[in-house]
């Protein structure tokens, strides 16, 4: 792209955007001066930059995708905002296209996916008695191309422009001819550049859930969430190469003036449609199922009670992975694919419901006469429950393939999916992060504030989303900019932008959370939940071997076990005498390899080859640097782990 | 400990106390050499079948197709070593896994794209 002047460069014109602007330079500013004045580069660098450790890399991916939930969360409530009131004219129409776009592609992509690596990261390899994740290395790896790629994506709203063409971006709109601007570019890079991340961490999982279990930790006693976790990551390397061959697919036709999913030229945007939602179905399970791991293991603790149906889980939890794959048709009923694929189709989506109902009565008959205690990770689980039966029936009208063609892009369907994703995904997930706090960070997080955090997120959430079901009976379509007095709608608008800031105002009271908790630290043991798995066997926060001797495993809920025989006063068994723990060593390739990856994207997005070719020399020559490099490990020794275990305040 | 470490990309093994399976067999050069004659020869064909115009429509087709089938069963054998992997056979499970994804995905494209120009 030929720049004359900065306005070709920078977005101008908006005084949102201004304010934007201000607000990231400030910002980095900031951090910059913080970090020379309490001189803590070298810090940085070292300790987390670099780091191999699962359990950072899992801090990292959390604190990215909380900040890209704030972003996603401004886009929404400006969305909210210009639709509280009809004839508002505080988004122009293009700049409301921009914003539902970059919404829904950082909520799904550099939101809920990150977030659920965080998880994976923070929790897998405790929970199976591993040190590390099978490639630590490949780890750093994937955090660095996600982080890259969402800041590629994230940049375009002040340089060059957002894209604009909806969170899938069909074409044609999506094709050179209809959106000639930088901002699709920067969308299919920034999703390349994450996705090449997304898929190693899939394999990354399989492996260690496969290959690195604790001794006698058969599949059949393995904790649910490493079953939900290994089937999700199935579900990532099945389903994310197809969304690379599309995207790369629409790129050649944009770059390269091919004919694939264009107008002209022997191409069909219906294939376009047809493959993204053969990713885009499996997508939404790969960030339900781990969700449903988290409230397997919740509701378990909380009720003091071992999971009701473990088998009927495990096998609820594969066939939806499988099941996931043949589904996607219901997202385009409309298309005139004619009565056979849409009977097929419902039909598949109709039967995927039923391993998800068989969970819901687990969870239920788990909680059965058990001995519950009503903790914020349990609160989240309580919310969950309802929120996402009633989201999930709304979903099983919208397969019935003729009355879709009613709802088909109404608010209905709008209502639909983020009463699942939200309060499947973000609830799960929010209970995750509750639950696994005091294990990552040594101290837990106030609960009166929680509470209130709670009760906002779940008000405004059926404020905001109930009213959302009603507007789409009622006609509103999505994506629409404005309306008119006429239409009726406005009530019910408002009533939505209401709960839309309460939710907001939920999300603020969860950082006031984590800041107060911060200050009033009170630590912790290493089982402050009275839990029944591994990972709360070693100290909080784990030190950074994980497990000082690898426990052998003979139950489902080992330390539950454990600890029941200790309370019948049997012997505890005989561990294993410390030996050198072999550790994989920092690296700083996978920061820069990314860093390449962010150079070689940026310029591909405006097409200076002099820019993309070094990125992309840069690239080879990490790897290249990376496979030379023998010296990647190192052993803690016997004196240093008796000094780390006795500082936690253990005999071994 | 070596069992934390399956992919064994460095060359510490005296401390393989605990024993991860013994490293598998990965072939000779005589079956890289015959792998990768045969992956050219499968190249080949079709590169000149198709730019000598040497058959068209359904036939072209079906060489196209049986030279991709056949080259991507010599990459299984002679370069992924899927006869020699060990039990539990993750890799083969994997493979027809994703054969079945495969299936799906290109009939359920033809299906489904069939009946849209059609009606």
């Amino acid at each position: 792209m030929k720049i004359n002047s900065l306005s070709d460069f920078f977005v101008t014109g908006d005084p949102l955007i201004y304010g934007a602007d201000v607000a990231i330079g400030l910002t980095m500013v900031a951090v910059v001066l913080v970090l020379t004045l309490f001189k803590r580069w070298g810090w940085l660098w070292r300790e987390w930059l670099t780091t191999v450790d699962h359990k950072r890399i899992g801090i990292m991916y959390v604190i990215a995708s909380l900040l890209m939930l704030f972003r996603g969360g401004m886009d929404a409530l400006l969305m909210r905002t210009q639709l509280a009131m009809p004839n508002m004219e505080f988004l122009k129409p293009d700049h409301y296209n921009a914003i539902f776009t970059t919404h829904g592609v950082i909520m799904i992509l550099f939101m809920a996916m990150p977030l659920m690596f965080g998880l994976f990261n923070l929790v897998v390899p405790l929970q199976i008695g591993a040190r590390d994740v099978a490639f630590p290395f490949l780890n750093s790896l994937s955090f660095w191309l996600f982080f890259m790629g969402a800041m590629l994506f994230n940049l375009s709203f002040v340089i060059g422009g957002s894209p604009d063409a909806g969170w899938l971006s069909y074409p044609p709109l999506s094709e050179k001819m209809f959106s000639p601007g930088v901002g699709q570019d920067f969308y299919i890079w920034g999703i390349q550049i994450s996705g090449i991340g997304s898929l190693m961490t899939g394999i990354n999982f399989i492996v260690t859930i496969l290959k690195m279990r604790a001794p006698g930790m058969k599949l059949m006693k393995m904790p649910m969430f490493s079953w939900s976790v290994l089937s999700s990551c199935l579900t990532i390397i099945l389903a994310f190469p197809i969304l690379t061959v599309t995207l790369a697919l629409l790129f050649i036709d944009r770059y390269f003036g091919a004919h694939f999913f264009t107008l002209d030229g022997g191409g069909n945007p219906m294939m376009y449609i047809n493959l993204i939602w053969m990713w885009g179905h499996p997508e939404v399970y790969i960030v339900i199922l781990p969700a449903f791991g988290i409230f397997s293991e919740v509701v378990a603790t909380f009720s003091r009670k071992k999971l009701f149906g473990y088998k009927s889980m495990v096998f609820a939890l594969m066939s939806i992975s499988l099941f996931s794959f043949f589904t996607w048709a219901h997202h385009f009923f409309t298309m005139g694919s004619g009565a056979d694929v849409n009977a097929f189709f419902a039909l598949t989506t109709m039967l995927i419901a039923i391993p998800t109902g068989v969970k819901v009565f687990n969870w239920l008959f788990t909680m059965f006469r058990g001995k519950i205690t009503f903790e914020s990770p349990m609160l989240w689980t309580m919310g969950f429950i309802p929120c996402f039966v009633v989201g999930g029936m709304t979903g099983v009208l919208l397969s019935v393939a003729p009355a879709d063609f009613q709802f088909h892009n109404s608010y209905f369907l709008i209502a639909h999916f983020h009463q699942v994703l939200i309060g499947g995904v973000a609830f799960g997930y929010f209970s995750g992060l509750y639950y696994w706090w005091p294990k990552v960070f040594g101290f837990k997080l106030n609960e009166k504030i929680g509470r209130y955090a709670f009760w906002f997120w779940n008000i405004g959430f059926y404020v905001c989303f109930m009213p959302q079901y009603v507007l789409g009976l009622m006609g509103m379509t999505r994506r629409v900019s404005t309306y008119g007095w006429d239409s009726g709608w406005w009530e019910w608008n408002f009533v939505s932008t209401i709960g839309g800031f309460l939710m907001g105002i939920g999300f603020l009271f969860q950082v006031w959370q984590i800041l107060h908790s911060i200050k009033f630290m009170e630590r912790v043991s290493g089982d402050p939940w009275n839990a029944r798995t591994l990972e709360w066997s070693i100290p909080s926060p784990a030190p950074a071997y994980n497990f000082a001797t690898i426990p052998h495993v003979r139950e489902r809920d080992d330390w539950w076990a454990t600890k029941e025989r200790k309370a019948q006063g049997l012997p505890e068994e005989p561990r294993a005498p410390l030996e050198p723990i072999h550790m994989p060593k920092n690296s700083g390739i996978p920061i820069i390899m990314s860093a390449c990856w962010f150079v070689a994207g940026f310029g591909l997005v405006f097409d200076w080859l002099w820019l993309a070719i070094p990125g992309f020399i840069g690239i080879a020559a990490s790897m290249l640097a990376h496979s030379f490099n023998y010296n990647t490990d190192y052993y803690i020794p016997v004196d240093e782990i008796e000094r780390t275990e006795a500082a936690a305040g253990r005999v071994v | 400990m070596a069992q934390q470490h399956p992919h064994s990309t460095h060359g510490h093994d005296a401390h393989d106390s605990h024993g991860h399976d013994s490293h598998e067999s990965h072939g000779s050069l005589r079956s890289y050499v015959i792998g990768f004659v045969l992956s050219l020869v499968l190249t080949a064909i079709p590169l000149i079948v198709v730019l000598n115009d040497m058959v068209t429509g359904t036939a072209a087709n079906i060489v196209l197709l049986g030279t991709a089938i056949l080259q991507f069963v010599v990459q299984l054998f002679f370069f992924m070593h899927l006869k020699e992997e060990k039990k539990p056979r993750y890799n083969l499970l994997a493979l027809i896994l994703g054969l079945v994804i495969v299936l799906t995905i290109v009939a359920g494209s033809i299906w489904i794209m069939t009946y849209n120009s059609v009606g």
